[in-house]
């Protein structure tokens, strides 16, 4: 089977497999005749509300769903206070403070990682300070962050800092340690400098593994921001789900988490095509 | 010995202190201008030997000097080909080779660097593949962009690691004529290890045969009688091109252990001849 033949076919699955969710979702939510709502209609009317109000009880049927989607993405980028502002401008808060967190993240990793690489002593010691730190959850180190920075804004960008730097750096680590002795033989038999040998010999070899790294941070990165802003609050797509969802707007929630799902995809290719950059064949 | 370009006295190595030494008491030298090849079994310490005089190894015991100083570690006196190409493959071919040149002669401009490294592409004959990566090349072409990066920075000695070893028969012929035309050119001193008994008798001077290891040793220096104009396609009529040969594999097939049991049984270990096949033998 070539492989275009593959890519329509897979296509059209998945066109097929979006319709049948589609379809479940619609008739799981159809209005339930019964006595329940019956009760619910006699109940709204004692207490002087109208029925059929425009707030329905239940999962949101796919037409409200459009509805909400049609609305914000038309606007996204309204600003009417501190908790009301378009998805546009929620979003743009969050990617900044991954952004943030993510870059100095790799600018503490990298270096460090290609350290633990070259020097097996450094790696032994500080193995076990990685390995008690790495599995700490980001929720874990909201109190401590708040509590010391104050500032909920950099305590969010904390967060993702001390998240998604383990995965760099061990994977620079990694990468830096298993460059070929062939080619550091090479680099000895040519007496390249030590600076040199590090950025056109070991660098470059060790460049794959490292952008996988990146990769995998960047993916808890965006995790890590959503769980974040729903604890601190401010303007973010964490918070506006969080917001959304104490406003009892379901559909404004399902919406929110459509759009961290369809970002976090578009971060992971970005990171994609960086990695098929610099990628080589042996 | 001291009047020889590379001298090497006494070397050898050990890797365990209890065990036996991979080779003992090796001692030779090299004229400059000379082909040496070297040709023994596997596990002999051929590339040890290789690798002390390249600089990556450190020998047990022993000395080398080479241009009468000591050699401690790599240098670009003594450039390297290894028997895996050793390519980078985030360079170009081009890329690999000037990596080399600004290696030796880092305040040259890059232009100068380029131009200097084109013309060594161009003598292993590669002009116009400058800009492929090294997975775009077939096996022979790798392996001449590594002779090509050697020779580029002119060194003083160069020593290769069974540098056709992973090539086959139609490819190595082509490679080795091209080597052969270099080094009549520039004169160039070559260390050189090879399993192949026709190319050590087509492209060395002298050749060494080491005896099997453990406590390997170099048996023999035969040197190669055949006219210095031998070529590939030529040599095989020469009448002394089957004594030069029955005499190496007579070597390789009987002699080689022959010597290793006697070592192992602890004979005195008898000074290297050297051997003139074909024409008059005379005891070192």
């Amino acid at each position: 089977m070539p492989a275009r033949h593959l890519g329509w076919r897979a296509a059209l699955i998945s066109l097929l497999l979006l319709a049948a969710l589609l379809m479940v979702w619609h008739f799981a939510t159809l209005p339930q005749e019964g006595a329940a709502s019956a009760a619910q209609d006699e109940y709204a009317k004692l207490m002087g509300k109208s029925s059929g109000a425009a707030k329905r009880d239940g999962f949101p049927g796919l037409a409200q769903m459009g509805e909400t989607i049609r609305k914000e993405l038309a606007n996204p980028f309204y600003d009417n206070g501190p908790n009301d502002k378009g998805i546009g401008i929620q979003l743009a808060y969050s990617l900044g403070r991954v952004g943030l967190g993510f870059a100095i993240a790799a600018v503490v990793a990298i270096p460090l990682g290609f350290l633990l690489g070259m020097s097996p002593l450094m790696q032994r010691a500080l193995n076990p300070f990685i390995q008690i730190l790495k599995p700490i959850s980001p929720l874990a180190w909201m109190p401590l962050a708040l509590y010391t920075i104050k500032d909920s804004s950099i305590s969010g960008v904390f967060v993702i800092f001390i998240c998604s730097v383990w995965p760099m750096l061990m994977n620079t680590a990694f990468g830096v340690a298993s460059v070929r002795r062939d080619w550091l033989n090479v680099a000895k038999t040519l007496e390249v400098s030590s600076l040199r040998r590090a950025f056109l010999v070991i660098l470059p070899a060790a460049a794959p593994t490292i952008l996988t790294g990146m990769r995998i941070s960047m993916g808890i990165a965006w995790l890590v921001i959503v769980a974040a802003e729903m604890l601190v609050g401010g303007t973010g797509i964490g918070y506006f789900v969080w917001n959304e969802w104490n406003n009892l707007s379901l559909t404004s929630v399902i919406f929110a988490i459509l759009v961290i799902g369809v970002t976090g995809m578009v971060l992971d290719l970005i990171f994609a095509r960086l990695q098929r950059l610099v990628t080589y064949v042996e | 010995m001291d009047h020889n370009f590379l001298s090497v006295q006494g070397l050898s190595k050990r890797y365990a202190a209890g065990a036996p030494p991979v080779f003992e008491q090796v001692s030779f030298g090299i004229d400059r201008g000379e082909f040496v090849c070297v040709i023994g079994h596997s596990g002999c310490g051929k590339t040890t030997i290789l690798n002390v005089l390249a600089g990556l190894e450190a020998a047990s015991d022993g000395v080398v000097i080479m241009d009468r100083r000591e050699i401690k570690g790599p240098s670009l006196d003594r450039g390297v080909v290894f028997q895996s190409h050793a390519l980078m493959p985030w360079f170009s071919v081009l890329g690999n080779v000037v990596f080399a040149v600004r290696s030796r002669w880092p305040d040259w401009p890059r232009a100068k660097a380029e131009e200097h490294a084109r013309r060594f592409i161009a003598m292993v004959g590669l002009k116009g593949a400058e800009h492929k990566k090294p997975s775009e090349l077939s096996g022979g072409m790798k392996q001449r962009v590594g002779i090509a990066r050697a020779f580029s920075i002119e060194p003083k000695m160069l020593l290769m690691d069974e540098p056709f070893g992973a090539l086959d028969a139609l490819t190595r012929g082509v490679v080795q004529d091209e080597l052969l035309k270099i080094c009549a050119a520039t004169g160039q001193t070559v260390f050189m290890i090879t399993h192949d008994v026709d190319e050590a008798i087509l492209l060395a001077d002298k050749i060494f045969l080491m005896s099997n290891g453990p406590q390997a040793c170099i048996a023999e220096v035969v040197i190669n009688t055949l006219p210095k104009t031998r070529s590939r396609e030529a040599m095989h009529h020469d009448p002394q091109f089957y004594r030069i040969r029955n005499h190496l594999v007579d070597f390789l097939v009987h002699r080689s252990r022959q010597i290793q049991a006697a070592q192992a049984s602890g004979v005195p270990r008898p000074p290297t001849r050297i051997v003139m096949p074909g024409l008059e033998q005379a005891v070192a």
